[in-house]
């Protein structure tokens, strides 16, 4: 019932789509788009081309630019320069609506259904059919809901609500929409992250019947060998810049990765860290249910274990897991051999975890709060006598460990916010590094800070190893993983995929593990 | 359970075993509600005879017929995912400024009066809605302000004339205490306005949008839904029934100080949640929220006829408030809990 699609279909499907390759003559064109967000450039002269009956591929690392280039077909954003052609013809997708009658269409990773009302009207929202008084016509929208998921060969209830769909199925519903409205180009960002192998391949069966039906998909992918299995052509972007478009056939999955991580394998420099310290944090079979799965690793004193992996793998969470943010399903959390409360923060930070967040304008820092008071935040408890703070103390140490993380600042009177990120960065390290922490856990302790901080952040951490602290750094950024950890642990859609010691770490590895595919002994 | 096998087979299936019993208590909740109404009537009629009498069911008819209208018009702004506070205070205004109009002109028509009433109101729902909808400050702020302006300016124009019935003429007193086959006219009002709103809720894009609105805010923007207009609207709406409102007030009790109302704002929303309206925005019904309305009003009469005191009354109707939306909530985080739950027995192994 599920395989609708007869197999005549679907032979015609691959017909169109060599015919479609003999006589190029794309459907939608982008040609040097840029996009700047401040001073990032998040998109510079990038050029796609999408045919008619063909999956073409959009790959690249994180921050590669591709959910930029996505938002630009979905009307979210406009390009700063550039322009787009559909059927040859110059447009422009100044909003969703209007990328919408244009005929594009965009199946976000988490589907953007409205949980109350019902599948049909999901579909319809907007442009529901009419009858006489601009009434909605109720039975004339089932029935379309109907025809398109029997397009799709699904069978989904269109009078049933949206809450309690599975993801796959909320995905099936907005891709009906995109077909209920003919959109001719249908993009799917991450579509399989959340399914499971059976949902996979019914995906891929409507994919193929949309293709068989001229449409022009562009499939957004972490998980090449998926790619390989159902798209024609691939188009890689690294650093928000083009770096080729290829036919499938014509290239293979290393190659493909060389040209995700594009720059020269960055040699590994010795952190000083030794690895045979006592464990610090023993993390034995972590699971938290749908986020990640059977989790275990172990962070010895003195050194630095990087969690790398693609975004939405399950690091952050798992680092919350440990501190007590999150409550835990399964699994045990040990510091110095104790077992860990779980699901308390006081407690991690009592036995000795410090926990720097990713987003430290949300997380890690009270942005209207004086510089030497974000700094005594999290060890009010020794600073305090007979339940008041003392104010001399408060600013004694901000002022040593200012001095000690070289600070830039006016006054430690002043707010956190007139200090630059890579300074913040250092206010959020000082706040933790004063309670003298034994495991400190680091979410992305370099990002958006200019390179100057960025090595000095790096010489911090590399000297608190040095004092026999214990480190989990997280990190997007291949070269410091490579750069500045001891270990390297891959997580993988929420598992611990595999483990790499320093000399054996290369980015390519490390990539082909992150994306899911097995590790070759020639990595 | 053999379409339910195939159903599992295509890999298409959605059926959840555990749903149907929620999914009934959702789409049955006005007949949840009709039914503890009746329950409760029954049940007083049987320990106090008199309370099944003909003037006492005009009572339990007539009495929330105001908080009837307003509460309509509250649940189209919750159903947004905003909430109007002003309702009472505008309740009060347009009362008063009605009965100033009868000073003045005598002979104006009833139908001009309550027309009098319901431009005053979407003259405040209009501020409110370019308020919040426009300026996008957060309705709960914007509007509990606007409930001590509005209130505020009832205050001191008040001070200036009093009101009361020798003013009014008959005709329009009558809306408040006559009867039309048995029920008071102004609850065919009530009715009438339920009946309408209902319908149009059900079967027109513009309030379709507004439970999009309310059920995912960001997915309503990416649909391209003109979200600022149609939340702008909700407030107008609320404003003009609430002034609706007022004008029945003045007709009921037929004299006016500056407390008019006070209150009813919290009468509106307890009747809307109690009749099934997500205080989150996104569901709900009108007919639910005008039977919220009648059952906290029965539950009140019932009391007082059964002899307990006014406090319990109050209390009763909180703990109501207090279910209903535990209620909602119980029923949101159990279908996403199994949907976690399903998401891992699918797929991690």
């Amino acid at each position: 019932m599920g395989d609708v699609v007869s197999e005549g279909f679907i032979d015609g499907a691959a017909d169109a789509a060599r015919d479609s390759l003999d006589t190029p003559k794309p459907l939608l064109v982008v040609e040097h788009a840029k996009k700047s967000f401040g001073a990032v450039h998040a998109l510079n002269d990038v050029s796609i081309e999408l045919f008619r009956g063909e999956a073409h591929a959009l790959l690249g690392e994180n921050g590669a630019g591709k959910s930029t280039l996505v938002k630009i077909f979905a009307g979210v954003h406009q390009p700063d320069s550039g322009s787009i052609f559909l059927d040859g013809v110059r447009v422009q997708l100044s909003s969703p609506a209007a990328a919408r009658d244009a005929g594009v269409s965009v199946i976000y990773q988490e589907p953007t259904l409205f949980p109350d009302l019902t599948v049909a009207e999901n579909i319809f929202m907007g442009r529901q059919p009419l009858r006489s008084g601009r009434r909605i016509n109720r039975s004339e929208m089932t029935k379309l809901t109907k025809d398109a998921f029997d397009r799709l060969g699904v069978t989904i209830d269109p009078s049933r609500a949206a809450r309690g769909l599975s993801v796959a199925d909320q995905q099936i519903v907005e891709i009906a929409k995109s077909i209920s409205f003919n959109a001719q180009v249908i993009i799917m960002d991450e579509p399989t992250a959340a399914l499971t192998e059976v949902e996979v391949a019914r995906l891929f069966d409507v994919v193929k019947t949309l293709r068989a039906q001229g449409a022009a998909i562009m499939y957004v992918s972490h998980r090449l060998s998926e790619v390989f299995d159902i798209c024609q052509r691939v188009t890689i972007l690294r650093d928000g810049a083009f770096v080729k478009t290829a036919l499938i056939g014509e290239t293979n999955i290393d190659d493909v990765i060389r040209s995700m991580v594009g720059r020269d394998v960055v040699a590994a420099q010795s952190a000083g860290g030794g690895t045979d310290g006592a464990n610090v944090l023993e993390v034995e079979r972590l699971t938290r249910e749908g986020i990640f799965t059977d989790i275990s690793f172990n962070v010895r004193a003195g050194e630095i274990v990087a969690l790398a992996g693609l975004v939405g793998a399950g690091r952050t969470e798992v680092a919350r897991g440990i501190f007590g943010i999150d409550r835990i399903d399964a699994g045990t959390v040990k510091i110095d051999g104790k077992k860990l409360k779980s699901g308390s923060p006081v407690a991690a930070m009592n036995a000795g975890i410090g926990f720097v967040p990713e987003d430290r304008r949300q997380q890690g820092l009270v942005m209207e709060m004086a510089i030497d008071r974000n700094v005594a935040l999290a060890s009010l408890r020794g600073l305090s006598h007979l339940g008041f703070i003392r104010k001399s103390s408060e600013r004694k140490m901000a002022f040593d460990w200012s001095a000690r993380l070289r600070l830039k600042y006016g006054r430690l009177s002043n707010t956190v916010m007139t200090l630059s990120g890579g300074n913040q960065q250092k206010v959020v390290l000082a706040k933790w590094l004063a309670r003298e922490p034994r495991l400190l856990i680091i979410d992305e302790p370099t990002r958006g800070i200019d390179i100057g901080t960025k090595a000095e952040v790096h010489r911090l951490l590399t000297e608190l190893v040095k004092q026999g602290v214990a480190v989990l750094m997280i990190s997007s950024e291949m070269p410091e993983v490579l750069q500045i950890s001891d270990r390297i642990l891959v997580l993988c859609e929420g598992r611990l995929i595999d483990e790499f010691s320093r000399e054996e770490a290369n980015e390519t590895s490390i990539m082909r593990a992150a994306t899911g595919l097995a590790r070759t002994s020639a990595a | 359970m053999s379409q339910h096998l195939d159903e599992a087979l295509s890999g298409a299936a959605t059926a959840n075993p555990k749903t149907p019993f929620i999914l009934k208590l959702v789409r049955f909740r006005e007949f949840a509600i009709l039914l503890a109404l009746v329950l409760v009537f029954v049940g007083t009629s049987l320990k106090n005879t008199s309370f099944a009498s003909t003037s006492s069911i005009q009572g339990l008819l007539s009495g929330p017929a105001v908080i009837i209208l307003i509460a309509v018009g509250e649940t189209l702004v919750i159903i947004t995912r905003n909430v109007d506070l002003t309702v009472g205070s505008v309740v009060g205004l347009s009362a008063y400024l009605v009965g100033d109009v009868y000073v003045h002109y005598p002979h104006t028509p009833v139908l001009v009066a309550l027309l009098v009433g319901i431009a005053v109101g979407a003259a405040c729902g209009l501020v409110t809605g370019t308020i919040v909808a426009y300026a996008r400050v957060p309705s709960l702020a914007v509007t509990l302000g606007l409930l001590y302006i509005i209130r505020g300016l009832d205050a001191v124009i008040v001070n200036a004339v009093q009101i009361n019935a020798t003013s009014l003429p008959a005709g329009f007193i009558g809306v408040g205490a006559n009867n039309f086959i048995g029920i008071p006219i102004m609850m065919w009002i009530a009715i009438i306005v339920v009946a309408v709103v209902g319908y149009a809720m059900r079967n027109f894009r513009a309030t379709r949008e507004m439970y999009a609105i309310g059920s995912n805010p960001e997915a309503a923007l990416l649909a391209g839904i003109p979200v600022q207009r149609r939340i702008f609207s909700a407030f107008v709406v609320s404003g003009a029934l609430a002034g609706l409102a007022g004008a029945l007030w003045l007709a009921e009790f037929a004299t006016v100080g500056s407390t008019a109302g006070t209150g009813y704002e919290l009468d509106a929303v307890a009747a809307a949640v109690v009749g099934g309206v997500a205080i989150f925005g996104g569901s709900g019904t009108i007919l639910g929220a005008a039977l919220g309305a009648l059952f906290l009003n029965t539950i009140n009469q019932a009391l007082v006829a059964g002899g307990v005191s006014s406090f319990w009354d109050q209390a009763v109707a909180g703990l109501l408030l207090v279910l209903a939306i535990a209620l909602d909530r119980y029923l949101v985080v159990r279908s996403e809990r199994i949907l976690r739950v399903e998401g891992r027995d699918r797929g991690r192994h």
